[in-house]
């Protein structure tokens, strides 16, 4: 199917978020829009797939004039959207899920679409269980489902909103290999993103937005300094390489086992000493996330012991961990991280321990304009935290945790954010490290941001450690074996 | 100017809630075949039409007081305390029991209510912290537990009455045996209220609303009840923090059945806690967090149990004719809210 998009505008309040963008794309196309956060990418993906309205602009689909005014408007002519944070319902089943929001009879002949089911994900090699519940599955298996529910559905025209943040290497190669297919069938595939190499691997065409404005498209071969110069306007580089100066020991791990329901890791030992980071790679569901939150005591270790500062904690719970000098930052913002309805300021109150009975509201928001400063976050103190966007959010949370910190562990620390803030947000903690002596653990699944600012590396495979690698050593290609499960037998 | 035009907008809504309810149970005194205007001025005549009638109003309104500002608590911890019924029977019940044990003692009067408030306080605090320990470590639902709990006061008061309390010779729906004088709160000559049940409502809203706006405390449960996940990775220690806000709840509760007992029946009755734990869930409802809008709230839900109560006399109408209007109101502001948020996500959008 065709897309065309015709002088596209929204402002919301005094932003303007897309400002007359003009878009063809055509049948059996890939196309990427590429932008930075706040560029207008996700907006105009809204627009076009129901979730808000144009203030001005067209909308043609093969050549007609369509008024698309919610999700199911859109995709009753054929338009779908893949979230970035998937849309479904996790206590359900597979199965269920893909039933659910289809059209049709009351009672659904479950025997008869799960062989429909089943015949559409050969089709893309998935091996999804429909009768498994959704909560189990990882992004990147929530992902596969969602497509075949759109395909299902009749998408012809498929947006996926930053599709390759947070699933593995793996899934993604997958994923891209689905795209292709889906493109080849005649079905036209929107992607967006920030990341250039997604970009360059995958699209037939590449559009840039900046600050709401179309400026410029591309087609392959891509030249990378280009389309960054056309993203930021300037070309950004990545700093080289510092060698850590370590301190005295923050973190030690004696022989520790952890299990859940699904995996059992170890047994590990591992010392951190201080200003050392630790990058955590592996394909997700590969047991580091286990690993990282038995660090913060919110799991406990089955066997061994584990010491902070050379204090035994083993065994004790996330806020004895947390008074110790153990700082955790979660991946999943407004379930773990934030509290909706709460403002900044009453974030930053909650996350300093000052004593005393009465809040000091003065000097909070004092702190509050501090930390914005400071964090770069665009937000007032009376700013509710569901009311920032992505990564502002993402920043709020490296504001809140706490100083001093002895050991700071991460989930994904700068997911969803574009260069120049990863940048920034890497500069804030190398610099933690090296004048507050924290140790830093974190989980990426980009592997650039691993090698680029870990000092050693661990890399896990179904549960598998691996000693560490010296990040300084380690090429690319080396990790993404180790995360494929190849060449473990070095070990 | 903008944020004006808000204000404006804001309480042209609240006006067409109010509108909205007065329309419906108008409706409903039409099918019923009364005179609503007459309906209206028999309530209103009926709660404020005198002195005696105002303080009468003011004497339910304390004891609806306190258990309003004691689910604020509980709301803000994002608790559906609905067993606040109960624990305001418990308060009575301590208070009652602290009583009879102590009027026959050559302590000070005024020692002894304050012992006995004071304990039923503490009754009504533990019969909260049930509730709170059933959540916290057997997993049931506030909700149920509570409601469980509200049974089990009603069955534990009936007992009392009519067993070990019982009037001399045999007991009767009526209650136990009414305390002296020397053991009421001090009233106001010639009227049914003590002016130390209102001093102690407005103390206690005063109290609940620094501790919600300017505490560590209030607001720590307020991110529970907002987030208990992400509440528990900042730092907070969130069952602990359910179970103060239970204890607190408890006590307010509990408090409230202790002037039922002190300042208005001076006894135990089956009934004794009026239903206000209810009725204040439907006030905390409305005001929606917001601490010092319970006080004229209450008061208008107090005027119109009172001002209800002459309505079988005067228009042969059922005194239930006040919780239709409370009830209606509670839906109309809520309906009324979520048509607010739309209208102002549409003004959003066009601005």
């Amino acid at each position: 199917m065709n897309v065309e998009l015709i002088g596209i505008r929204k402002t919301f309040g005094p932003v303007t978020a897309n400002d007359n963008i003009h878009l063809r794309i055509l049948s059996g196309t890939i196309q990427g829009i590429l932008g930075e956060n706040g560029a207008g990418k996700s907006t105009l993906m809204k627009v076009l797939s129901g979730f808000i309205q144009a203030d001005q602009g067209l909308i043609l689909l093969d050549g007609k004039e369509v008024k698309i005014h919610s999700p199911a408007d859109a995709i009753h002519y054929g338009v779908g959207m893949l979230h970035q944070d998937p849309l479904d319902f996790p206590p359900m089943k597979v199965i269920e899920n893909f039933i659910a929001g289809s059209p049709g009879k009351i009672i659904p002949n479950a025997k008869e679409v799960i062989a429909r089911f089943n015949e559409l994900q050969r089709q893309f090699d998935f091996t999804l269980d429909p009768q498994a519940h959704v909560d189990r599955l990882t992004v990147g298996e929530r992902q596969q489902l969602e497509i075949l529910r759109l395909l299902w559905l009749g998408a012809q025209v498929l947006i996926l909103d930053e599709p390759t943040t947070g699933i593995s290497a793996l899934q993604k190669l997958k994923l891209f290999e689905t795209l292709r297919k889906l493109a080849a069938q005649g079905k036209t595939i929107i992607f967006v993103s920030h990341k250039l190499e997604d970009v360059e691997q995958l699209c037939h065409r590449v559009a840039v937005l900046r600050r709401g404005q179309l400026v410029g498209e591309a087609t392959p071969p891509y030249r990378i300094d280009e389309l960054v110069q056309m993203m930021f306007g300037k070309v950004v580089s990545f700093g080289g390489r510092e060698s850590y100066k370590p301190g005295e020991m923050a973190l030690e791990l004696k022989d520790v086992s952890i299990e859940d329901y699904r995996m059992r890791i170890g047994p590990v030992s591992l010392q951190a000493r201080k200003r050392e980071v630790i990058g955590l790679a592996g394909m997700e569901g590969s047991g580091q996330l286990l690993f990282l939150r038995a660090c913060t005591g919110l799991i406990r270790p089955t066997a061994g012991r584990m010491l902070v500062n050379g204090k035994d904690l083993t065994g004790k719970g996330y806020h004895t961990f947390l008074k110790n000098g153990v700082v955790y930052m979660p991946a999943s913002r407004m379930e773990e991280g934030l509290v909706p309805g709460c403002s900044l300021m009453e974030h930053f109150v909650l996350a300093r321990d000052q004593g005393g009975f009465f809040v000091d509201w003065e000097g909070a928001q004092k702190i509050a304009q501090e930390q914005i400063a400071g964090y770069n976050i665009h937000g007032r103190p009376d700013s509710t935290v569901e009311s920032l966007s992505g990564g502002n959010q993402q920043r709020t949370l490296l504001a809140l945790m706490r100083t001093p910190a002895s050991l700071i562990l991460m989930e994904h620390p700068t997911r969803g954010l574009d260069i120049e803030s990863t940048l920034y947000i890497w500069s804030l903690l190398k610099e933690r490290c090296s004048n507050q002596g924290s140790a830093i653990l974190f989980i990426s699944s980009d592997l650039d941001e691993i090698l680029q600012y870990s000092d050693r590396i661990l890399v896990f495979f179904a549960g598998r450690v691996s000693p560490p690698l010296d990040a300084a050593s380690t090429t690319v290609d080396q990790l993404g074996q180790l995360i494929g499960g190849r060449g473990w037998d070095a070990f | 100017m903008q944020r004006n035009k808000f204000q404006w907008t804001n309480i042209a809504f609240q006006l067409g809630a109010v509108a909205l309810a007065l329309g419906f149970t108008t409706l409903v005194l039409i099918l019923a075949d009364a005179p609503p205007l007459e309906a209206y001025k028999n309530l209103f005549v009926g709660s404020f039409g005198s002195i005696k009638k105002f303080t009468d109003v003011l004497v339910a309104w304390a004891p609806l007081m306190l258990a309003t500002t004691g689910l604020l608590v509980t709301f803000t911890a994002g608790l559906w305390n609905i067993g606040i019924e109960g624990q305001i029977t418990l308060g009575a019940i301590f208070t009652t029991g602290v009583l009879r044990v102590l009027q026959d003692s050559s302590a000070p009067p005024t020692l002894i209510l304050t012992l006995a408030i004071l304990s039923g306080m503490v009754g009504g605090a533990l019969w909260a912290a049930l509730v709170g320990a059933l959540k916290t470590f057997g997993g049931v639902n506030e909700i149920f537990g509570g409601l469980g709990m509200n049974f089990v006061a009603t069955a534990l008061t009936l007992w009392l009455i009519f067993g070990p309390w019982k009037r001399p010779g045999i007991g009767s729906m009526s209650g136990t045996e009414p305390f002296p004088e020397a053991l009421w709160l001090p009233q106001i000559t010639s009227l049914r209220l003590s002016i130390w049940s209102v001093v102690i409502a407005v103390a206690a809203l005063i109290c609940i609303y620094i501790l919600l706006k300017g505490t560590y405390f209030g607001l720590r449960l307020k991110a529970v009840g907002r987030n208990m996940r992400s509440s528990f990775i900042l730092g907070i220690p969130t069952w602990q923090y359910m179970m103060a806000s239970f204890l607190v709840c408890g006590a307010l509760a509990g408090l409230a059945g202790a002037i039922q007992v002190t300042a208005v029946y001076h006894r135990l009755i089956p009934s004794i806690s009026s239903g206000y734990g209810f009725l204040g869930l439907l006030v905390a409802m409305l005001v929606n967090f917001q601490a010092l809008w319970t006080l004229p709230v209450a008061l208008f839900f107090a005027a119109l149990n009172i001002g209800s109560i002459q309505l079988p006399i005067v228009l042969k109408l059922d005194s239930s004719l006040s919780g239709v209007l409370q009830g209606a109101l509670v839906l109309s502001v809520i309906i009324m809210e979520g048509v607010r948020q739309r209208f102002l996500k549409a003004a959003r959008e066009r601005s």
